[in-house]
């Protein structure tokens, strides 16, 4: 047990051990391309561009919010809620990234979010122009819920008429059954 | 054997159609029970190639009409023939139809045309061909004589149409009508176009064209003015524009849902969907003042309002019994009823010209069809089977239902007849051909 730590050890120290004696053999030519270029500095965190020098490092150490945050950034990037047919209930498996939205609006009550509606092509497109609408009223309400204020959110249900897939199949359907939040 | 003969006369007549139309109809139910009708192609009296073939106008009317099958050129024993007067019934005793069409055409003036034609009413004909000679004016049913210029071909054709639809049914033909529809081309800078075209589908013309959806068109009675949604400015907006002019008029641009406009009989109101106290509700506004009557008030969704015939009541889409049904609610009173109950989903309604029926779609096992229902007996007739069907809109004359449907994975337009036993499909051109709307009478 012991020994595979200090593998794992090894296999961490081994590399760096590597680089340090790579920039150490290479210092020299460090040195006379900084005397001609007069940036030495930049190079030095370049990589191994021209030079051949790398640099090593580590992660810093987050604190808990810190690393909430990296998360609820990433979340963010998903900016699409689907929904079951028919239905304008947000489901649980999207509530991660609402809450990540919800509190980055929280955080900013500057930032203003669009919130499209929509629906697949199943039924007639005024009634879907209705169900897009209260889906993306779910969404709002959703936000309204963690403390965004209704100011920063607007609404538009676009029901059928701009689909992410016209295709057509139940997976297209599926596709097309949801809210975007726009920033 | 049957099959294939009416396959050659639907080949036939899209060969010899003059002009590739942007939508050209498919027949693909139906032409069995039509009714045999002899049309003669008219005889040109000018020098040079003809400007253009009425009769062919008026064949592929009479076609598409559903009640009637022309037949087949090469069978007609007179061919060249131009009035009653050169009619000789007795050549006539074999052929298996109800009337004759024969007509001519001959120039009369710099771009002007004489256009006559005579319809025979060949059974009545055939009658008294074995009782010695009679005067051929006794089996004439109507007989018009017009001046035309080129550009009036297919108008006239029309016309032509109507006349010898309404002799034969007693019903106003309903061939000089337009249609509405969007087209949408996705991946287009603007993808989404407001369009008219004569009702087979001719003499296109786009009336708009946006970045943003374009929806639910509407015509006005007077077949001028056609009122639709339009997402320009980012957000649902109802427009009233004028086919003719051009000019455009904003009705409503309230927040949330501005939705679903239909022109009153009179056509000075409109039903509107306004979501702008919260949930979807059903308004009339006023178009000159632009004054606003709630209809509805429900915490469920209600949209799609259309007009009965006689302006007193609207029947609407609801949700309020926890499925899309159709309901109808009382100008005057506010009495609301349930009109549907058959099927998991009914919706999209709008009533026959008589008043007797009408026209939505339905949901049965998951599959979206267009069907209707005697407004009288409660009896439903689902009359389509084609996919994913929408939009229903009926003829003036009560005759045929034109709405949206998908084939081969792209949104076309489809027709079928009030009985449902007349099918056709107008394969799409570019794009996805949508929302239809049927004029007036024009």
């Amino acid at each position: 047990m012991d020994l595979k730590k200090l593998f794992k050890a090894m296999a961490v120290a081994l590399p760096i051990m590597a680089i340090s004696a790579c920039s150490s053999t290479s210092d020299t030519e460090t040195d006379a391309s900084s005397s001609t270029s007069g940036s030495g500095s930049e190079q030095t965190s370049g990589g191994s561009v021209g030079t051949g020098v790398e640099t090593g490092g580590v992660a810093p150490i987050l604190t808990p919010a810190e690393q909430q945050r990296i998360k609820n950034q990433e979340l963010r990037k998903e900016h699409i809620i689907y929904f079951d047919f028919d239905r304008s209930s947000v489901s649980a498996q999207f509530s991660e990234v609402l809450n990540a939205h919800g509190e980055y609006l929280v955080e900013h009550p500057n930032v203003r979010v669009m919130i499209e509606g929509h629906a697949d092509e199943r039924g007639t497109p005024e009634y879907n122009i209705a169900l897009g609408e209260r889906r993306a009223k779910a969404v709002s309400k959703y936000l309204q819920g963690m403390g965004v204020l209704p100011s920063q959110m607007s609404i538009v249900s676009y029901g059928e008429e701009k689909p992410l897939d016209i295709s057509r199949t139940d997976d297209g359907f599926a596709k097309n059954r949801r809210a975007v939040l726009v920033y | 054997m049957k099959t294939l003969g009416k396959w050659f006369i639907v080949a036939l007549m899209l060969v010899t159609a003059p002009v590739k139309a942007a939508l050209d109809i498919v027949i693909t139910e139906g032409v069995d029970a039509a009714r045999p009708i002899a049309v003669i192609p008219f005889v040109w009296q000018g020098t040079g190639p003809v400007p253009s073939q009425i009769s062919d106008v008026v064949m592929s009317d009479l076609t598409r009409s559903g009640t009637f099958k022309p037949v087949e050129e090469l069978g007609l024993p007179q061919r060249d023939i131009s009035s009653v007067d050169q009619f000789r019934s007795s050549q006539w005793s074999s052929i298996a139809a109800e009337a004759v069409v024969m007509g001519s055409v001959k120039p009369y003036g710099p771009d002007q045309y004489l256009v006559n034609f005579d319809l025979v009413d060949l059974v009545k004909a055939q009658m008294q061909s074995g009782s010695g000679p009679s005067s051929a004016s006794e089996y004439l049913i109507d007989s018009r004589e017009t001046v035309i210029t080129a550009a009036q071909f297919r108008q006239y054709g029309h016309r032509i149409s109507d006349i010898v639809y309404e002799k034969l049914t007693g019903i106003r033909g309903a061939f000089l009508t337009r249609i509405a529809y969007v087209v949408v081309n996705h991946g287009d800078k603007s993808p989404y176009k407001l369009m008219i075209a004569d009702y087979d589908g001719y003499n296109e013309q786009m009336l708009l064209r946006s970045p943003e959806p374009l929806m639910s068109p509407s015509w006005s009675p007077d077949g001028r003015k056609l009122a639709y949604v339009s997402f320009e400015n980012k957000k649902a907006e109802i427009f009233v524009q004028d086919i003719y002019t051009q000019s455009r008029s904003k009705i409503t641009s309230f927040s949330g849902i501005n939705g679903a406009p239909t022109f009153s009989p009179d056509g000075k109101k409109l039903a509107v969907t306004l979501s702008k106290d919260g949930q979807p509700e059903v308004y009339v506004v006023d178009i000159a003042t632009k004054a606003l009557k709630r209809v509805t008030n429900h915490y469920a969704i209600d949209t799609e309002a259309s007009w009965a015939p006689d302006g007193q009541s609207l029947i609407f889409t609801s949700e309020r019994g926890g499925r899309p049904q159709i309901y109808q609610v009382a100008l005057a009173s506010g009495k609301i009823s349930r009109l549907t109950f058959e099927g998991e989903w009914n919706l999209g309604g709008s009533i026959a010209p008589d008043g007797r029926s009408m026209v939505f779609v339905n949901r049965t096992n998951g599959k979206f069809n267009i069907a209707r229902m005697d407004l009288e007996t409660r009896f439903m007739q689902v009359l389509t089977s084609t996919r994913l069907d929408e939009s229903p809109s009926i003829a003036p004359n009560g005759t045929m239902v034109i709405y949206g449907t998908t084939y081969n994975g792209k949104q076309v337009l489809a027709a079928v007849s009030m009985d449902g036993r007349f099918k056709a499909r107008l394969p799409a051109g570019q794009g996805e051909i949508k929302s239809p709307a049927w004029s007036p009478f024009l």
